[in-house]
This record gives structure tokens, sequence and C-alpha cells, in this order.
């Protein structure tokens, strides 16, 4: 048992875990304090509402709201826990698209603008595709596929002026995520595809889950024969997981996501040409010196991660309960692209750990909005506690390295048998479920 | 023209100082990827330090009584502590990059998160909405306007005058003599030598027993310093005083700027101006009118206004693309400097 801990203990990938429990441990630390201080010289607010605060910022996901007294009940919310998986769907392929980069070396911080170019593909496909011409499936997959191209086309931009002008993928990608912005905004302004139907929202596209059927002739769209009608188009099917947690907005999407996590992984680390992308990212000079293309391999890897993140928005679009919208004066790029960084930070970049990672953060996410329902904090209590985890996984290699080194020291002190602490192993494994 | 030269001026002289806060950094080793960060921590603190101080009779009796030479120490005593808290946001960078060695786009990247988060969660608490505004306008509290000069209402003066003087903001050129003092401190003193051979070749600079990690945490300190006034006067000139929790990517947009001018001040100068052009186009196109006959020229193509915002960061790749072949970044930039390594 105890050789077993040791192995254990020894293990990389344990220590990585541990490293980003501790990020994770100290991220919900400061989000509490920050509570606790906030709540303290706020008087609306005061001792009271600072322990409800606190309290859910720990267990939030469990909240099953106030009792008649006025105060925090906790239980198993299925709502929550769907919603959760829900919003996890997104954040695991975003997470993924910057994990595929980051192991071959590039920072894809251009997830944002591959999302708004697969959103933007999904949608003009899916409404624009009459309904009936062909069965609902196909229509998805032209969709779903449409968008993931999408994504690997924008993707490919940074990958290019990197490989073949150097110019620093930070850069680019950051460009190309706020011309994307203003791309998509550009393309459905004034576009057919504006709800018209719910006449309250404007800057609105709708739903997929409207389908563009044909009337009779001269009273649809702009006179012609062709009007949108809900319920006549395309969403992801539930697979049953509404019968699950009946109430949330979960559907078969994240079951797709962890496929594809899967799928990922088998490409980074089973196959030739996830060996070749990784060798360009550890030294791109001596790949191209073991004989491999390293301009072809880093344009392919952003493309990779742009599909990855396409896929994302196109799960996200097809799941038939959300709505894209922008603003007219000013494109704001969404966070769901940016917070695949923190996912994918925190899983060490490992394709599987991003599936757990990134529920992790849309539990948060489901956190942050407890906190707005049910006390007078805000959700952004969230997005502050995500950023704490981020400052720290980046001294993970730190934290990590502070964990064996101690280890080292007490196997010197008392030689042959040092008993490693089986603390944090088990921790490890209560840790994984999150 | 004048409204063309006025707002280009607005939007050039946040990038300008920036980019320079960039220079900074990066002349000492650091990539500071947080300037955007910065940006928002220092547009917060400064509205907020208005937003707190201007019921004061000192501030609030100077503004009854129209006493502008107050108004504008006020403006920049807010200039002065937006720069310190953005200095003493940035520390969290250098203990990250300098004393624990951490991967420099990750940290730079975590506060690019914080910001904006913590940000947003106080203005919420604070003002319950998602902007913090001053009581009041920032133009009524600080602009410079031609009746402070004892002029008439509808005096005019010449065209220089009414360009430079009237309806600009003090801060403007204060950040223009700032980025002239400091590009001369980083290109002409001793102290600035040691900087930048701290960016370049680390282990020879402590060999001749200058202190890399002082040095490293000079040069993005001060960079935090700039990037903090840099959102304040960005906040303060083009958003009306107001802090929502961004500013627009300019953070980002200099360090575009910082590389297009290969890291040097005068090219970033140029830079700027450049980009302050394409980004007052995008800002206002409806309202510009070139020659003064009265016609938007812009406004009355056929083309989308979202096809005007996408141009400086179009421009921005296209520019990159021809110059970054001959772009000489500092060398020993993004390496933790470890002194066992030789």
């Amino acid at each position: 048992m105890r050789d077993k801990a040791i192995t254990l203990w020894n293990k990389e990938g344990t220590r990585s875990v541990v490293a980003s429990l501790i990020s994770i441990l100290i991220g919900l630390l400061v989000g509490s304090i920050l509570v606790l201080v906030m709540g303290l010289f706020t008087p609306s607010l005061g001792m009271r509402g600072a322990w409800d605060g606190i309290r859910l910022v720990f267990f939030g996901i469990l909240s099953t709201g106030r009792d008649a007294a006025g105060e925090l009940t906790f239980g198993f919310n299925g709502v929550n826990i769907g919603n959760m998986l829900f919003r996890a769907m997104p954040l695991i392929l975003t997470g993924l698209s910057v994990a595929v980069a980051y192991q071959t070396g590039l920072f894809n911080i251009g997830a944002p603008g591959q999302y708004l170019m697969g959103t933007m593909a999904t949608l003009v496909i899916a409404l624009s595709i009459p309904a009936g011409s062909m069965p609902k499936l196909v229509i998805w997959l032209l969709a779903f596929f449409g968008g993931m191209l999408a994504g690997a086309l924008w993707g490919c931009i940074p990958g290019l002026v990197k490989a073949f002008l150097n110019i620093n993928e930070v850069l680019a990608c950051i460009m190309t995520n706020w011309i994307a912005g203003n791309l998509v905004a550009a393309v459905f302004d004034g576009s057919r595809f504006r709800n018209m139907v719910e006449t309250t929202k404007t800057g609105y596209i709708y739903k997929t889950t409207f389908g563009l059927t044909r009337v009779a002739a001269g009273t649809g769209l702009g006179g012609g024969d062709y009007t949108y009608v809900d319920g006549a188009g395309v969403a992801t099917a539930k697979m049953g997981l509404d019968k699950l947690f009946p109430g949330s907005q979960i559907n078969g999407g994240i079951l797709i996501a962890i496929l594809i996590a899967v799928l990922v992984y088998i490409l980074m680390s089973k196959t030739t040409l996830g060996y070749q992308l990784k060798a360009c990212g550890a030294n791109r000079h001596a790949a191209r010196y073991a004989g491999i293309n390293d301009k072809r391999n880093i344009v392919l890897s952003m493309a990779i991660a742009g599909a990855l993140a396409g896929t994302a928005a196109a799960l996200y679009c097809l799941s038939g309960n959300t709505e894209y919208y922008w603003t007219s004066a000013y494109q704001t790029l969404p966070a769901v692209g940016f917070n695949g960084i923190p996912v994918a930070l925190l899983a060490v970049c490992n394709p599987i750990a991003v599936i757990f990672t990134g529920c992790f953060m849309s539990m948060l996410n489901v956190v942050g909005l407890q906190m707005r329902n049910l006390t007078a904090y805000n959700e952004y209590i969230a997005d502050v506690i995500i950023a704490v985890i981020v400052y720290f996984s980046a001294f993970s290699l730190v934290i990590k390295n502070i964990l064996s080194g101690r280890k080292k020291r007490r196997s010197q002190a008392s030689a042959p048998a040092a008993p490693p602490d089986p603390g944090p192993a088990t921790a490890e494994k209560g840790g994984e479920g999150k | 023209m004048t409204f063309l030269i006025q707002q280009t001026l607005r939007y050039a002289v946040p990038l300008m100082i920036v980019a320079l806060a960039g220079v900074f950094a990066e002349r000492s080793g650091i990539i500071n990827l947080a300037l955007e960060g910065t940006m928002v921590f220092g547009a917060f603190t400064g509205v907020l330090f208005v937003r707190l101080t201007q019921a004061l009779p000192v501030f609030a009796q100077a503004k009854a009584a129209g006493n502008w030479v107050t108004l504008q120490g006020y403006e920049l005593l807010g200039m002065l502590v937006a720069a310190l808290c953005g200095a003493v946001f940035s520390l969290l960078l250098s203990f990250a990059s300098v004393n624990l060695k951490a991967d420099q786009t990750i940290g730079g990247t975590a506060l690019n998160l914080i910001a904006p988060a913590l940000v947003l969660f106080l203005i919420r608490i604070i003002a319950g909405q998602n902007t913090l505004l001053i009581d009041g306008d920032a133009p009524s509290w600080f602009m410079l306007k031609n009746s402070l000069f004892g002029m008439g209402r509808t005096e005019k003066g010449n065209f220089l005058w009414e360009t430079f003087v009237n309806k600009n903001y003090l801060a403007t050129y204060v950040c223009i003599l700032l980025f002239v003092v400091l590009s001369i401190l980083l290109y002409k003193t001793r102290f600035g030598l040691r900087l930048r051979s701290c960016g370049e070749n680390p282990q020879a600079a402590d060999s001749l027993g200058i202190n890399v990690y002082k040095m490293r945490y000079a040069g993005t300190t001060i960079s935090g310093a700039l990037a903090g006034l840099g959102g304040f006067v960005y906040a303060l000139t083009t958003a009306n005083c107001a802090s929502t929790g961004e500013v627009a990517g300019f953070g980002f947009l200099a360090l575009a700027v910082m590389i297009f001018g290969n890291w040097k001040p005068l090219n970033i100068a140029g830079a700027s101006l450049i980009f302050g052009v394409f980004k007052c186009i995008a800002a206002s196109y409806t309202s510009l009118d070139i020659n003064g006959d009265g016609v938007y020229w812009l406004a009355s193509l056929p083309i989308s206004g979202h096809i005007y915002r996408m141009l400086p960061y179009v421009i921005t790749l296209i520019v990159l693309a021809f110059t970054s072949k001959k772009s000489r970044a500092p060398k020993a930039e993004g390496q933790p400097y470890d002194k066992g390594q030789r």
C-alpha cells in the first residue's frame, strides 16, 4: 500500500494534479476573502451576507435557494448540475483548443475569434437551408462541420503569419479576434437572420430551432416564399440527459465534447502527427533538423485549435436554446473563448484533464449566478476566482518543484523508508470528481 | 480638420504612453502582456479617486468658482493615483516572473483576466450598475475651454489655439512630456543603459555588478505606472471619465504599436499617430468632416460601420506583416533570469 502511494506520488501527473488543486484552493480562498472584505465594508451586506457569500463560493453548485426563513439551503440540485454540464460543453472544447496549441508551443489567445467565426458559419448554414429540403440530421451535420471548418480557417491566419512572416501569434490572434468580432456583426447586421418574430429582441439572431419554411407565395421574407417558423429548425438531440437533469439546458452536446476530448488525446499522444506537432513545439529548429516540416505543423496545429473552438460554437449554437446577439456600437468578445485559457492551463494541457477542469470552471459560472440570484454580490466573483487560479497556475511549475523538493529533502534525511505524505494522493482522487 | 487632429491626438497619446510602458518592461526582459489589464485597473482607480474626492470642499468650490488652475491640479492628482495603482498592480507580474520565474505570458494573461473581473465586481457593488461614473462629466471638470482664459462665448482663437488648446485636456500634454523625458531616461542615462542590458544579456549585466532582479522590477514597475496612467487618460479623454471594466483592446493595440515601432520611442510616436488616425476614423466616422464642407464623406460611403471599426486591427496585421522581418526584439525578453545559468 505504502509502495503504491510512493509510486503514485512520484509520478509527474500526480504532482501536476496536486499543484492544480493548490491553485484552485488558493483561488477559492482569495474569492472568499474578497467576499468577506466587501461584506465588512458594505453596510447592506454585513457579516451575514458575507457568510452566505462564502458558503456559496464553495458549495454554490449544491445550492437549492432559500427556505421560508431566508436561510440558504443546500442539497442535490438537478437544474444546477445540468446547467453546469451544459456550460461545460463549449468550455471543454475551447479549453482543448488552447491546450492543443500550447502543447505545440503556441499560445492560442484567438479562441474568441475562432469561436465567433464558428458561430457565424453554423448559424448561417442552419438558418439558410430550407427545412424539409433535406433530413434534419443532415442540416445539423452540415451546420456542425461548417462551424468547425470556419474556426479552422480563422485559426489558420495566425498560424500562417507566424510560420511565414514570424509575427508573434499572440498579437496576430488578438487582432483576428477583433476583426472577427466586427466581421460577424457586419454580416448579421441587416441580414435576414435577425429575429423578427419576437419584436422585443433587437440585434438577436434566430435560434436554430427556427426553420426556413415554405409558405404561400409572396407573404414571407421580403415578399418571398419563405419565412421562419419556430420548431421547424434543428437542435442537438437531448439523448435522454434531460430526464436525468430535468429543467436544465443540457443536451447531447456534452457527450460529443467528451468524445472529442478523447479523440484529441489519442491524436496528440498516440499518433505520428501528434508527435510531430509536439516536437515542433518543443524545439522548432531541432524538429526541422529531424526532417519535420515545421511551418506546415505550426499552421496545422493552429487549424486544429481553431477547429476545436469553432466546434464549441457550433455545439453551443445548435443546442436550440441559445441565441446569438451583438451590440451595434461595440462588439464584445465571447468570454467562453478566453475562459478556454484557464481551463487548459489548470489541466496542464492534458486533453482528458480538460474535461474535468472544464466542468470545474462551468461550476464556478453557476456559482456566480447563484451569488447574483441569492445574495447582493454579483457574478463577477466567479471571474475573479478563475483569474486568481490562472495566476497561480502560472507558477504551478514552482509549486511542483517545491512539492518534489520537499520529498527529496525528506528522503535524504531519513534514508530508506521515508514515509510520503499520503494526504495529497487521496485528495487527488477526491478532487478529480469535480 | 481641427476635430480630426484633436480626436487623433486623444487616441494616439494613450497608445503612445502605453506602448512606452511596454518598451520599459520588454527592454528589461519581461514581456508585459498585462498592459490591457493594467490600463483597466488604472482607469478604474483614477475614476474612483475622482468620484470619492470630488465632493471635498477644496475641489467642489474650485469647480463652482471656475478656478481652473486647481482643477488642472486635481486632474494631475488623479493621474498620479492611477499611475501609483498601476505600478502596484504590476508588482503581481514582476513577483511572478522575476521571483518565481513563472511563464510571463500566462502571468500577464492572468492579470488581464483579474483586472476586468475585479473591477466589474467592485463597480457593481459600489455603483449598482456596470459603469462607474463621476458626478458630472469629464469636460465640465477638466477640459480646457476658451471661457477659462477669459475669452467670450463666441470668440474664437486662431487655428493653432483652437486645435491644440481649446477643448483639449492638459493630460494629453503631460503624457507627451513624460514620453519625452522617459525616452531620454531610457536611452541617455546610466540607469537606462543598465535596464536595457538586462533585456539583452542579463548574464553579462550581472557579471558587471548590475542587479538584474532589481532592474527587471524597475522596468516592470515603471511599465505598470505608465499603463495605469494611460488607462486613466484614455478613460478621461475618450470615455468621459467613466470606467466600464474595459479599454477596447487599447493595451493590445499598444503592444502592436510597440512591435511596429521596433521598441524605439521615435518610431513608436509615429506608429501611434497612424493608429490614432484609424482609431479616430473608426470611432467617429459618422461625424468626421475632413475638409469642412459639411459633408460627412466617410459616412456617406456604402460601407458598414463595422468595417471602419475593424480597420485599426486589419491595418495592424498588414503593417506587422511588412515590418516583422526587420523587427528586433530585446534578446532576453520572456526568459526568466536564473543566476545559475551562464
